[in-house]
């Protein structure tokens, strides 16, 4: 199994250059956004792609807009890109769809901010008959995918999973699997977040995005530090395609990586997992449910890209790093957040995050994490493992992303240097 | 307003949802919205709002059914502003 294609829209870069540009730099994407001052939001900074309006009439006609939110916008371009990146050409409107390519893309909350923006209001206020013909395919989870679906003319399966901030990786194992059990020759994978006031008041409202760097945005996001005072809200989408080696090699495809292996399970809300906080034995059987099924020691492991948001959780995360590895902290693999570049974009950080990985074993790096020189004290013992630069890594081979998500959900996939 | 501004109002109107752009481009009053023009037949509920909007008018459901060219969108719209 390998990827063969990437697409990216992130808040701190749109496609593969600028991304891969935004990483190695350690570039933040982190901006005041002032509709959140005005409306007194504790936070008042959030990750949000630039200029998708002057960029979306190149990938979306006039019609498909008209009835797309932002969440959709993103997840088709990314997906597009994705496909182009595949070296795959586009499929004619009258043509017979791809009945060996589909997609699970994923998305967090939604489209929360059509209904609170556009449903709810003209409901109540008696006005049905206004609202229109794009109501139910703006709102319906799956909305991103059949959009995606419509663009390129998928014909496998065609699907949005949701698990909270899992969702991204999750869909790329999910995809994982139907490609690895033979119903699909090629996947689109991956995840889309809007930004909305919407999405992000209730993240607000509970206290879990920090509130004290509202005057210097780019050190907002401080995953792993000792100053970490909760997460930045971001949004954007991140797209693999993902395709059976045959498949890849029968068509001549540039391939980015393979996949080895993929987990995902639940902590069932025990042994101190929550509705919020992660059970730390379903997180190590994750990773461990990874890692033996990609077939590898954990020493083989070179870098991960942890989930890392800046919550209270970081301390506990990189433990279980290190118990489901069974290794000492200092022969930890390196490890290093993409959050603290771009912040939390939800549904679509695992999608993003999984971008980067396979971005940076394909291009012999690994980004530098920002905000974390005041190492969490818990971490000591880690410090030498925390990549706060930026490193050529031409011998990086094997890259660990995993997510965790709200509903105690654990995602874990594995991703290696593709070498015939 | 003329039937022939109405006219012209009507296609830029439908024009954002054609997915026929040349044949928008030679339309007559004699063009089918969803043939033609190859409207998504869904979005019709957005045209009629949208004319609803800019000629300042209420049209009936059951009048809606029954636009099918863009002339008995001009036809309906001037016998309701008459």
């Amino acid at each position: 199994m390998v990827v063969t294609g990437l697409g990216v829209l992130s808040p701190n870069g749109h496609g593969l250059e600028a991304f891969e540009r935004a990483l190695r730099r350690g570039e933040s994407g982190i901006r005041h956004v002032p509709e959140l001052a005005e409306l007194k939001f504790g936070c008042q900074v959030g990750g949000i792609p630039q200029g998708v309006d002057q960029i979306q009439g190149r990938y979306l006609s006039d019609e498909e807009l008209f009835a797309m939110n932002p969440n959709m916008v993103y997840a088709a371009i990314a997906a597009i890109d994705a496909w182009t990146d595949a070296g795959l050409s586009r499929i004619a409107p009258d043509a017979e769809p791809d009945w060996n390519t589909g997609a699970v893309l994923g998305t967090g909350i939604g489209g929360i901010d059509t209904i609170a923006e556009k449903l709810a209001p003209k409901t109540d206020a008696g006005k049905v008959a206004r609202l229109g013909s794009t109501m139910v395919e703006q709102i319906m989870s799956s909305g991103s995918s059949a959009r995606v679906a419509g663009l390129l003319g998928l014909g496998n399966q065609v699907t949005t999973n949701s698990s909270a901030c899992n969702t991204g990786t999750e869909a790329v194992v999910d995809a994982f699997l139907r490609i690895r059990e033979g119903r699909a020759e090629r996947m689109l994978a991956g995840g889309s977040e809007g930004h909305s006031k919407y999405i992000w008041a209730g993240f607000d409202a509970m206290k879990v995005l920090n509130r004290t760097k509202n005057d210097a945005p780019a050190e907002a996001s401080r995953p792993l530090s000792a100053s970490a005072a909760g997460f930045i809200p971001g949004s954007g989408a991140g797209v693999l395609m993902l395709e059976s080696l045959d498949s890849a090699r029968a068509r001549g495809a540039r391939i980015w990586a393979e996949v080895l292996g993929g987990h995902v399970n639940c902590g069932g809300h025990r042994q101190g997992g929550s509705m919020t906080a992660p059970n730390p034995t379903s997180v190590q059987r994750c990773i461990r449910g990874a890692v033996a099924m990609a077939g590898i020691s954990a020493s083989a492991i070179d870098l991960i890209n942890g989930h890392l948001t800046a919550t209270f959780a970081d301390p506990h995360e990189v433990e279980n790093w290190r118990a489901a590895l069974e290794v000492s902290p200092e022969k930890l693999p390196l490890i290093q957040s993409t959050k603290s570049l771009i912040g939390h974009a939800l549904g679509a950080a695992g999608g993003i995050e999984c971008v980067a990985s396979v971005l940076q074993l394909g291009r012999g790096f690994a980004h530098g994490s920002l905000n974390c020189e005041d190492l969490h004290p818990d971490l000591g013992r880690f410090a030498e493992r925390v990549l706060h630069q930026t490193r050529d890594l031409p011998e990086l081979r094997v890259v660990a992303k995993a997510s965790f998500g709200f509903g105690d959900v654990n995602g874990c996939v594995i991703f290696q240097k593709y070498s015939e | 307003m003329t039937e022939q501004q109405v006219f012209e109002k009507v296609v830029s109107i439908i024009k954002p949802f054609a997915k026929a752009p040349e044949v928008l481009a030679s339309a007559q009053m004699e063009t089918s919205i969803l043939k033609d023009l190859k409207v998504n037949s869904a979005r019709l509920v957005d045209v009629v709002l949208e004319i609803e909007d800019a000629f300042e008018i209420e049209v009936k459901d059951e009048d809606a059914d029954k636009v099918k060219t863009i002339g008995d969108a001009v036809k309906l719209i001037l016998a309701a502003k008459a």
